[in-house]
């Protein structure tokens, strides 16, 4: 099962998490986010989203941070989808799921995975407002997160 | 040095176009840029020096010591801002 989804449909959590917990009697533990549109950013409304990334480098990169998860965390199986194009408020926009054997490695690969695709992606918002179209400025407390894992960061 | 460059998201609009081929002079990322601001006009803006503008080589981050590559791939874009 691919590890890493780029697409521009929706996604069904509970069918992720059964698929990536697949018959594994070693999974006693399942950690998922989900990140979904807000209604504000920066003290705007925001009406709608889209998002841009760089196919082939954006896969590769949260392979790459999989690999990484799996090397630092006693996990079994990690899943990462991520949407672009043209998202309504509320909409879900990234899920991440995490499997292991003891609920803290999940916990804490799933925040490790979400901290380093903040910041290490290639994906770009650009938020619908009231004023009009404005692209979404990366924060500094994003790269503060990836920091709390010994990573330095330098994005926002 | 034939080098296929690409913009994304801000930066691929104030430039007006996705990705372009070119010949480099110089031998790294940084002096690419350095290339790209000469010309004046949108790229200069977009790339102009204090700016934040991210790289990558070959579709890995990277900075502007990097050695280009015959045939490499170059992207310039700005911060990241997925998830």
């Amino acid at each position: 099962m691919a590890r890493v989804t780029i697409q521009t449909q929706d996604f069904d959590v509970a069918a992720e998490i059964a698929a990536l917990r697949g018959g594994d009697p070693g999974v006693g533990a399942v950690c998922s986010f989900v990140g979904t549109v807000r209604d504000r950013n920066d003290g705007s409304p925001v009406t709608a989203m889209e998002l841009e990334h760089y196919p082939g480098m954006t896969e590769k990169a949260i392979e790459e941070m999989i690999d990484e998860a799996c090397r630092r965390f006693d996990i079994r199986g990690a899943r990462v989808i991520h949407r672009v194009g043209a998202l309504q408020v509320q909409d879900q926009i990234v899920l991440v799921v995490v499997t292991s054997p003891h609920r803290g490695e999940s916990f804490r690969a799933c925040e490790f995975l979400m901290d380093y695709l903040k910041t290490q992606a290639p994906f770009w918002k650009k938020e619908s407002t009231p004023e009009g179209e404005r692209w979404v400025d990366a924060r500094v407390a994003d790269d503060a997160a990836l920091a709390r894992w010994g990573i330095s960061s330098r994005n926002g | 040095m034939k080098v296929k460059v690409r913009y994304f998201a801000s930066i691929r609009e104030a430039v007006g176009q996705g990705s372009e081929e070119l010949q480099a002079r110089g031998e790294t990322l940084g002096a690419l840029r350095d290339e790209l601001i000469a010309r004046g006009g949108a790229h200069a803006s977009a790339l102009a020096r204090g700016k934040a503008v991210r790289m990558a080589l070959d579709q890995v981050m990277s900075d502007e010591t990097a050695a280009l590559r015959e045939g490499c791939e170059v992207a310039f874009f700005p911060p990241v801002t997925g998830g």
